[in-house]
């Protein structure tokens, strides 16, 4: 390690956390995440939790609020059991989309850990958060809380009025649908101006289930379109149900015979959550890569200017090595590539090619190859990819040799599995191309669509599903979740496969 | 502008909706589960339900959640892997059986693929399915009936006492620990001593050296005497007594006895719900004392003591005759546990069906023998669902139910229940567990 450029005292000494010392802690973390990698945060509110308190936040898919479900009360069942018998740690911390950005950090952490923790999540997590376009675009950080809040009063006010059973029925319906509750490619059209006023409402803390519930009447849900859209024929209809639609969900809310505005209100509910959620599971290798690669230069910061001890270093490095391993494919640990692992390389990567570039690199990468602002360049990649395009823009050859990766093609029409490309000069682009695909949640989640809706007809609901690759659905689960989506439509259900036409 | 806040002192819990949510949800499988369990369990092994709860595995069927996603087998998949040692491009490889491939789509999202959810029900959880919807009061708290007798406990010791209470091994302790340290000449060195003397006494003549070594050797064996006469072998320094002082002692000792009609008539039904009644009884009074013992008694025409399994599995033919079982019970009471050590509880199971005029009878063991001795006795007549008119009327019933109605009358610690299904059972215990002393003045001799 270099001499300390600046001497300056260590920042604690010994495991024990306490709030001044973690309060030093992200003063030395902010300076050098703003002043040095010129990070952009929201304001940090750091909070400290139980185990109980962290496994509370694991079933209910790491929101501080959630409106009540049985199926959260299975995964903390399942979390529990498994964390109780120590098959499963339990997260170092979760961190959450939204302005201030929340951050729980574990009270059994040591001082070491909290200050990793918060380098990472706290400025790691929250710069990511805050600039990358798909956070920017689909995400309302600043009033997820104030929604979660309406949503968990909301389905409890419903549950009181109609019954849990009744609210469970359309909840188990909606859940089924959740992956298909996003918007892909289009964006969702504008809220009225009527719910507008509504939500406005509800976040100036419009109390009292009663009027809750009257929010939505049927003019602002557009139901008086109704009438309109049972005259219409085919090709007026498409247009006036925006046919065809991916965001079943959404397709329900707005067109179902037989759902109630509450119904409909809690169908809404459960979209806009997948829909916040969603571009998260579309960044998973670069969110963890960025808080990882942000942390990992703190910390290295942090030692170099003598502000951690030797022992709080090694503790650190330690954890963060067992966090960016990649178990090979033939080990018995191998579960899949580690975003945490994939991502981290590939930001040193890219700082390892903007400072010290080979000569393929400037083939590779004519754009940066050699520019001096790393950290600009990294910047750069977090706010304006997501794992798709970033590995496909950014995995070098250089790190597919690192992770020695090769591409098995699985052809159900030939007997066995084929090793189809490998780490050399001709597989690098198919490679990439391949790993990328991998994270494609386009390609990965099915393509399923409304095609058509008869509304004066048999009101049958026509879905179909472009089969990509020969690959169908999972006939059981497609079975069930027809039955849910059946109880929401009123009238039958149809799903066709239609192979894809073109392959790209 | 950034700031901390402490959470942890948030109530816990926060998920607990949830879980009931997800309880009721399960209820029909876990019922099932704890149901099954039940059978399995032994009343005495463990006393039922542990105290952190009781692991259950559940099968998934109504508890997935359905998605639409890509099914696993079939068409054309490209998969990216870490690691690749010896592979050329070309290469191929068996496929692994099971049809899934490795990454690709997450076979199990939410460990959905297994077939199985385990997860642990809490005590109250367990009891809670297991009685039905019965409203578990806090077991703990209520009721521990217990009698006081007086006797005496051991205080230490003293230096002053009677000789009965003498404590042997501690006197000789420090009669021993004395002697070695004030060095008394044992009485080995004394003989030899003395044997030494008698041996050159023994001589007709004797040297000079000889003479003056005798001559030694006398006044030696003189001061050990004297020695072994000044330091005694037991000192009243040495005594040690053990006191003991007179104390209430609370009676913490019960046994439950269960008494249960085994005639062609109790079949699989019938047993499962007494074993329930059996398993709550002894559940609560696991809580009371500190030690419970069952005693397992079963009849026909004539009773038997048996083990458990035996009670609850093995066939036996015969009439029914219940006095048989109560003067069994008193037998073994008479024989084993004095009611002034023990603390006596019945539970009787049958299904109403008694010989003759017998039941006036056990109306009379009961009255005369039995509960004046007993702390609790409970009786469950099990009988068909169908049976409304019975469940609904206690006036109605054959003569050992009206039999036992006297009974009733006149001891307030007798209880008797129709049930026909696990819930009613509760009742039973209800009344008698609720929070006031109760019965105590029915205990001892």
């Amino acid at each position: 390690m270099q001499a300390a450029e600046t001497a300056r005292e260590p920042l604690f000494d010994g495991p024990e956390w306490t709030f001044e010392l973690m309060e030093k802690a992200r003063d030395a973390i902010e300076e050098i995440a703003l002043e040095d990698l010129g990070l952009d945060v929201y304001p940090n509110q750091i909070e400290i939790i139980s185990a109980e308190q962290m496994l509370d936040a694991y079933s209910c898919v790491g929101l501080p609020l959630m409106y009540q479900h049985w199926s959260f009360g299975k995964h903390f069942a399942r979390d529990e059991a498994l964390y109780r018998t120590g098959r499963q740690g339990l997260a170092y911390e979760i961190v959450i989309n939204s302005n201030p950005c929340i951050s729980y950090n574990m009270e059994e952490n040591t001082m070491a850990m909290q200050t990793l923790v918060m380098a990472h999540a706290a400025f790691g997590h929250n710069h990511f958060f805050k600039n990358n376009y798909l956070f920017q675009q689909w995400t309302d950080a600043a009033g997820i809380h104030d929604y979660l809040a309406f949503a968990k009063n909301y389905i409890a006010a419903c549950e009181e009025r109609y019954g849990p059973m009744a609210v469970e029925e359309v909840l188990d319906a909606a859940h089924a649908l959740q992956s298909q509750g996003v918007f892909r490619y289009g964006r969702p059209p504008k809220p009225t101006n009527e719910e507008l006023v509504a939500m406005q409402k509800v976040r100036e803390g419009y109390e009292g289930s009663q009027s809750v519930l009257d929010i939505w009447t049927d003019t602002t849900l557009g139901r008086d379109k109704l009438q309109l859209v049972e005259d219409a024929d085919y090709s007026a209809r498409r247009k006036l149900m925006n046919l065809p639609q991916e965001n079943i969900l959404y397709f329900l809310e707005k067109h179902s015979p037989v759902l109630e505005p509450w119904q409909c209100e809690i169908l809404r509910i459960v979209r806009m959550l997948a829909q916040y959620l969603y571009p998260q599971k579309q960044t998973k290798v670069m969110n963890e890569g960025c808080a990882t690669f942000v942390h990992y230069y703190i910390i290295n910061k942090l030692h170099e200017q003598g502000q951690i001890t030797q022992g709080a270093y090694m503790e650190m490095l330690h954890s963060h090595t067992n966090v960016v391993m990649q178990p090979e494919y033939d080990d018995p640990r191998y579960s899949g590539i580690n975003p945490y692992a994939l991502g981290f390389a590939m930001m040193q990567d890219i700082r390892r090619i903007c400072q010290d570039p080979t000569d393929e690199d400037r083939e590779w990468f004519p754009d940066f190859a050699g520019n001096p602002d790393w950290r600009g360049v990294l910047r750069d990649a977090w706010a304006n990819y997501r794992d798709e395009s970033f590995i496909q823009q950014f995995l070098s050859p250089n790190l597919i040799r690192k992770f020695k990766l090769f591409t098995l093609t699985n052809d159900a029409e030939l007997p066995n599995l084929v090793v189809s490309q490998i780490h050399n000069r001709a597989g690098y682009k198919a490679i990439r191309r391949d790993l990328a695909k991998q994270y494609d949640l386009a390609y990965l989640e099915p393509d399923i669509q409304v095609t058509d809706a008869d509304l004066r007809g048999d009101r049958e609901l026509k879905l179909t599903h472009t089969v990509r690759d020969g690959i169908h659905l999972d006939e059981e689960d497609q079975d069930e979740v027809l039955k849910h989506l059946r109880r929401l439509w009123g009238y039958d259900v149809s799903l066709d496969a239609v192979e894809a036409t073109t392959e790209n | 502008m950034h700031h901390f806040i402490d959470r942890r002192a948030n109530p816990k819990g926060k998920s607990l909706g949830n879980r009931q949510r997800f309880l009721r949800r399960a209820r029909e499988n876990i019922k099932e589960r704890v149901d099954q369990s039940v059978r399995g369990k032994s009343i005495q092994g463990g006393g039922g339900v542990p105290d952190e709860g009781e692991k259950v595995t559940i099968p998934t069927r109504g508890l997935k959640e359905p998605r639409f996603f890509h099914s696993s087998k079939g068409g054309l998949r490209r998969h990216v892997l870490p690691g690749n040692k010896e592979f050329v491009v070309g290469d191929t490889i068996k496929r692994p059986q099971g049809g899934a491939g490795q990454g690709g789509r997450k076979a199990s999202e939410d460990g959905e693929g297994e077939d199985e959810f385990s997860f642990t029900l809490t005590q109250e959880e367990y009891l809670e399915i297991l009685f039905e919807g019965l409203e578990l009061p806090d077991l703990v708290e209520k009721a521990t009936v217990e009698t006081e007798t007086i006797g005496t406990r051991r205080a230490g010791l003293t230096t002053a006492g009677t000789p009965n209470n003498l404590n042997l091994v501690r006197t000789m302790r420090n009669s021993l620990g004395r002697r070695i340290a004030l060095q008394r000449p044992t009485t080995k060195s004394q003989r030899d001593l003395e044997e030494q003397i008698a041996e050159l006494e023994a001589l007709d003549e004797r040297t000079p050296p000889q003479e003056e070594f005798l001559e030694t050797l006398r006044k030696k064996l003189e001061g050990v005497l004297r020695k072994r006469k000044v330091v005694g072998y037991i000192d009243p320094l040495d005594l040690r007594y053990d006191t003991f002082v007179p104390e209430k002692i609370r009676n913490s000792r019960a046994v439950v006895f269960c008494l249960m009609d085994v005639s062609g008539s109790m079949q699989e039904r019938e047993k499962d719900l007494a074993k329930r009644f059996f398993l709550l009884l002894h559940l609560f009074l696991e809580r009371c004392y500190e030690h419970t013992e069952l005693v397992f008694v079963r009849h026909t025409h004539h009773a038997q003591e048996v083990d458990e399994e035996t009670f609850f599995y093995a066939r036996e033919t015969g009439g029914t005759i219940v006095s048989t079982a109560l003067e069994k019970m008193k037998e073994i009471i008479d024989e084993r546990y004095p009611p002034d050590e023990w603390n006596i509880y019945g539970a009787q199971a049958s299904d109403g069906e008694n010989f003759g005029n017998d039941s006036v009878r056990c109306k009379n063991l009961l009255l005369n023998d039995l509960l004046p001795v007993s702390q609790f006795y409970a009786y469950v007549e099990i009988v068909d669902e169908a049976a409304e008119m019975l469940l609904n009327n206690p006036e109605a019933g054959e003569d050992l139910w009206q039999n036992y109605r006297e009974v009733k009358a006149q001891a307030q610690h007798f209880e008797m229940q129709r049930v026909s299904q696990p819930g009613h059972i509760y009742p039973i215990f209800r009344e008698f567990f609720l929070p006031k002393v109760k019965g105590a003045q029915y205990a001892g001799s």
